[in-house]
């Protein structure tokens, strides 16, 4: 009897264990989707991750390649370090909305600014997650976190900040894109936009990032489906979707 | 009337800056202390308090918005944790040494890395030469109590240095006690209205806040930073004594416990003198010589209260929750061995280093370090001086 061909399975970028995520977080569907851009490209064997301080600080536990923890919001500046050091590796840094957006807003734009030859993945979901769901600057207005509990009032906590757009300012940037994961079509155009920032990276032209617009059922205080049709209604119309600087030259694959 | 309540010391901490009433308070979450600056918020939402809240994006900020808004003339705080204190290292010297009264709670937790958030004192003793008055809290009554002195001590003419109080991560920080909490009225006189010094923006007295200072004065505006901290031990003990009279609790520099006859005992700080005390009430019982030796002020620190309290000792176990790894023993031991050779007969002195990173330090774990202290007055032998309690090593 012919061998069964696999349809389906665990990448092998991703260990099988069980995560500590929430019911309903996508993080895990991110790691999944890089995990499968990292076995499609053939890169696992030189791939270093970065985990951040956040929900996703356990990461170094799912990946299975070698990865580093870095201090809150130090990922890109820490990746960078590496690539220098190592410029045959593939680095990619996984960073939240409390590590990149807030405490770690000045290493993620001189990152950027420099062209570090480094990709990016960008955790946007609004909130504080392992903290317990205080307000973010990616909080939307009216938005309502354990610090704004009336809702984000710009007059005290300001608007929430694009840094997509405010990356794709810096020449030093190649590819900036933002995805979201909130259902299956959008998730394989998620998938496109990983393995284009990992493309970038392979052909060795300068900066990419893919933020993801993610949902928090568990601080939004909305069940999973709820959550993920709150990305779409409420998140979506502010940081608008997929390539906010495409790429300029030719010659990186696409899929 | 004072009134009795069940709480965490994340709860007792937040009440007692909303009793506080600053009028701005920025920071920035990091568990354990992320609680006390989110039950602060709820009060703001609800207008419970007057302050200016700032969310800012980081520790660093979150330090230097309550420098800036000091020197504004703003009663300001702010709460951290371990590496959020670390994220602020730069500013706290500023803060210090622009003689700024801002008050912070740190929740004790261990230093990355290996990252983790559990307690120990590696945060806070790494600043302990920052210039800042560091007081440690048993319970959340102490860091209930000490918040509130904490701003008097501060505030003092004479002082003008900014207060870290802090309290273990976890142990205090989310466990429930009961406590006595104050009547708003009553913290409100006793901190008094803040009349800031040198405020910006005094028309008639035009000032500008850390200017260059090079060898010309900088020397001589660290020695007054030296000589504010000299007396800032006098003044704790004034600011206690008032607050004995309106809440009955007495506080001091250190707090001596069946010293005054004891053989041996242990020097410690923080929630570990409470696990302290049950052993010594337990040893007491079967008649033991032991003693306690509770540092509440480690900063300025109270060389003469120490050495009064440890004369007269045979031998005395330093603990300290963080290491220095490249100095004879951790800080506490260096500071309270140095101060005691002053002593005529100095007891003989161990190291234990204990508790890093959230290590629990049981009754039994204490109860076998009297022992061991025990066997060293009877044999006259010490024995390696630099210990660890409560570790892994075959």
């Amino acid at each position: 009897m012919a061998a069964m061909k696999r349809l389906f399975g665990r990448p092998e970028a991703l260990r099988d264990v069980p995560t500590h995520y929430c019911p309903g977080c996508p993080h895990g569907i991110v790691h999944r989707l890089i995990a499968e851009v990292i076995d499609e490209l053939e890169i696992r064997e030189k791939t270093i991750g970065i985990a951040p301080v956040g929900c996703a600080v356990l990461a170094y536990n799912y990946f299975n390649c070698d990865m580093q923890e870095a201090a809150h919001g130090r990922a890109s500046a820490v990746a960078t370090g590496i690539k220098r050091a190592l410029p045959d590796s593939i680095v990619f840094s996984y960073q939240g909305d409390g590590d990149l957006a807030s405490i770690g807003t000045a290493e993620i734009v001189h990152a950027a600014a420099r062209g570090e030859n480094i990709t990016v993945i960008f955790i946007n979901n609004a909130i504080y997650g392992m903290t317990g769901g205080q307000m973010a600057p990616t909080t939307l207005v009216g938005q309502r976190t354990t610090t704004c509990p009336d809702g984000r009032d710009p007059r005290l906590a300001g608007f929430p900040i694009r840094i997509s757009e405010m990356l794709a300012t810096l020449d030093g940037a190649v590819y900036i894109a933002r995805a979201s994961v909130h259902n299956i079509s959008h998730l394989l155009k998620a998938k496109r936009c990983i393995k284009t920032a990992f493309q970038v990276q392979l052909n060795g032209e300068g900066f990419a990032m893919v933020e993801v617009l993610c949902a928090c059922p568990t601080n939004w205080g909305l069940s999973a489906p709820e959550a993920m049709k709150w990305v779409e209604k409420n998140m979506i119309p502010y940081y608008p979707l997929w390539e906010i600087k495409p790429l300029l030259k030719e010659g990186v694959v696409r899929d | 009337m004072p009134k009795k309540v069940i709480m965490k010391g994340n709860e007792a901490v937040a009440l007692a800056m909303r009793q506080i009433n600053p009028n701005v308070v920025a920071a920035y979450p990091i568990t354990p202390q992320t609680e006390i600056v989110q039950i602060f918020s709820s009060f703001v939402s609800d207008e419970l308090v007057d302050t200016e809240f700032v969310t800012v994006e980081s520790e660093h900020s979150a330090m230097s918005a309550s420098i800036g808004a000091s020197a504004a003339g703003a009663r300001a705080m702010t709460a951290t944790s371990a590496n959020g204190l670390a994220f602020m290292w730069e500013v706290i010297y500023i803060a210090a040494s622009l003689r700024l009264p801002i008050v912070m709670a740190v929740v004790n937790r261990a230093l990355s890395g290996p990252i983790n958030i559990h307690c120990d004192h590696s945060d806070s003793m790494g600043a302990r030469d920052s210039g800042w008055i560091q007081i440690y809290s048993e319970n959340a009554q102490e860091a209930y109590d000490n918040m509130i002195q904490g701003i008097r001590i501060a505030e003092h003419e004479d002082l003008k240095l900014p207060v870290m109080v802090t309290m273990d991560g976890f142990i205090i920080s989310h466990a429930m006690e009961n406590l006595m909490v104050l009547e708003d009225d009553k913290v409100e006189d006793f901190i008094g209205e803040y009349k800031p010094q040198y405020p910006l923006l005094d028309i008639e007295n035009p000032v500008t806040y850390g200017p260059l200072d090079l060898y010309d004065f900088y020397f001589e505006h660290k020695r007054q930073q030296a000589e504010a901290m000299r007396i800032a031990g006098r003044i704790i003990k004034n600011v206690a004594d008032d607050y004995e009279k309106l809440s009955g609790r007495s506080y001091g520099l250190v707090e001596p416990y069946y010293l005054e006859d004891a053989k041996v005992a242990l020097v410690v700080l923080g929630s570990t003198a409470g696990t302290a005390k049950a052993c010594v009430d337990e040893l007491r019982l079967e008649g033991k010589k032991v003693g306690l030796l509770k540092i509440r002020v480690f900063r300025p620190f109270p060389y003469d209260e120490i050495i009064e309290a440890l004369k007269g000792l045979k031998v005395v176990a330093i603990m300290d929750r963080s290491d220095s790894f490249s100095s004879f023993g951790g800080p506490v031991f260096n500071e309270v061995r140095s101060a005691i050779l002053s002593l005529e007969r100095p007891p003989i002195t161990l190291s234990y280093i204990y508790g890093l990173g959230g290590r629990d330090v049981n009754l039994k774990d204490i109860l076998g370090l009297y022992h061991d202290l025990e066997e060293i007055v009877f044999s006259g032998e010490p024995g390696e001086v630099l210990r660890y309690l409560g570790v892994r090593e075959s």
